[in-house]
């Protein structure tokens, strides 16, 4: 069997942007994959056994022998490893370009844009001026176009899908406005492609369930964040 | 030392005990590449450094042709793949060992770096016992995974280094004088 006709499972967990954009990597390249729901108050020895080092989802297991952890590093893979359309752009500089923004989304603007959700007064407030001053920086890459890939979704929109489905819901569940209505219209243009688009549109997770998720859980994540901040 | 065979311009925006700029370097050489070195000063950071990296205002920086790459592990893997045909092969061929090869790049940079420099400029006891045992958990994890991966030769990639032996390798000088100080 050729390596791309073996059976593919993800093991994610709701609620997770990480695993999701695994999820539109795959429904981009039409790969059928079995979807494995993680407690992740209650892990389970496949993921354990699979993800020794983070203990954590997203983890992909291709055939019998290859498991694939961190979700940028899967992307990747899914991309290489599977025909069909491109998910990074074919020409070395303009996948650099991809690559550095993702990582600008995943280091400077994931932190504090969960941290303003989760935190309180002067802290809260510092983390939703950095959130926000980044989002700007990221809006300016849009330039116009349809998607951060252009034409078409790639690289950096599979990075960025928190912003366009767990934001509303973040704000909703927490009653805290990070963005206001008119602001960052590029970005908000650019939510309602990407949540149209076909691929994105097979794994969408509910939103209400999302929301009731969010603020079942808000102490809990309260607590992370202040664990977080005493690092 | 080719430059690629085109009329190819590499420039590296650099600092000399930068951890991630001996990255890049050692990807160019082993590449076996050309280059010009702009020794930047940090403290008094130039146009060319600011007008480059707008975002991070930081080093390592590649100028190929004018253009900047920015972020050392995604200017080695630009170097790899723009260079496809010279010198050596930095990240492995198949998919799958790419695919390891980038988690332990990964893995390296959210778990070393951050706990050394934590550990090193930490003011409190403390702090630096816990930044120490978290680097020493993390170099153990390590360990297990140069076993696994080396599979008895002397690199991580094997006979030759490869992405993660130069994603490690920038922080081997770095450990070698903090374990001076």
């Amino acid at each position: 069997m050729s390596s791309q006709a073996q059976p593919v499972k993800l093991i994610s967990a709701f609620g997770s942007p990480f695993a999701y954009r695994v999820e539109v990597a795959l429904a981009l390249k039409g790969v059928p994959y079995e979807l494995v729901l993680e407690d992740l108050d209650n892990k389970s020895e496949l993921l354990l056994k699979h993800n020794p080092v983070h203990k954590a989802v997203p983890v992909l297991l291709h055939g019998d022998d290859r498991a694939v952890c961190e979700s940028f590093v899967i992307v990747e893979y899914v991309d290489e490893a599977f025909d069909g359309p491109r998910i990074l752009p074919a020409d070395p500089y303009d996948r650099a370009m991809a690559r550095f923004w993702a990582h600008f989304v995943e280091n400077k603007l994931s932190k504090p844009f969960w941290m303003s959700f989760w935190t309180e007064g002067e802290v809260r407030e510092g983390f939703a001026k950095e959130a926000r001053e980044n989002l700007a920086v990221l809006e300016a890459q849009l330039d116009g176009k349809r998607f951060f890939g252009g034409d078409s979704l790639g690289f950096l929109d599979i990075a960025a899908c928190a912003l366009a489905i767990w934001l509303d819901v973040m704000q909703e569940a927490h009653g805290f406005r990070l963005v206001g209505d008119g602001e960052f219209p590029a970005l908000r243009r650019w939510a309602k492609e990407y949540t149209a688009h076909e691929a994105v549109k097979k794994c969408l997770p509910d939103r209400d369930r999302l929301v009731a998720y969010f603020v079942t859980n808000a102490e809990k994540y309260k607590g992370i964040a202040r664990a977080a901040l005493q690092q | 030392m080719a430059g690629g065979g085109r009329d190819e311009q590499l420039k590296l925006l650099g600092a000399w005990p930068s951890p991630f700029v001996h990255r890049v370097r050692v990807a160019l050489h082993l590449k076996g590449l050309d280059y010009e070195n702009v020794e930047q000063d940090l403290v008094n950071k130039s146009e060319l450094l600011l007008a480059s990296n707008p975002v991070h205002k930081k080093v390592p920086v590649l100028l190929h042709n004018g253009r900047p790459v920015c972020e050392s592990l995604v200017i080695v893997q630009y170097l790899d793949e723009s260079f496809a045909g010279t010198g050596q092969a930095i990240l492995p061929a198949d998919p799958y060992d790419r695919a390891i090869a980038r988690f332990w790049a990964a893995y390296i940079e959210d778990k070393i770096f951050p706990s050394m420099s934590k550990a090193l400029t930490a003011t409190t006891d403390e702090v630096k016992t816990a930044a120490t045992a978290n680097i020493l958990a993390a170099l153990e994890t390590l360990e297990g995974a140069f076993a696994e991966l080396s599979r008895g030769k002397g690199f991580f990639a094997g006979d030759a280094p490869g992405y993660v032996d130069v994603a490690l390798g920038g922080f081997v000088a770095w450990m070698r004088a903090s374990d001076k100080l």
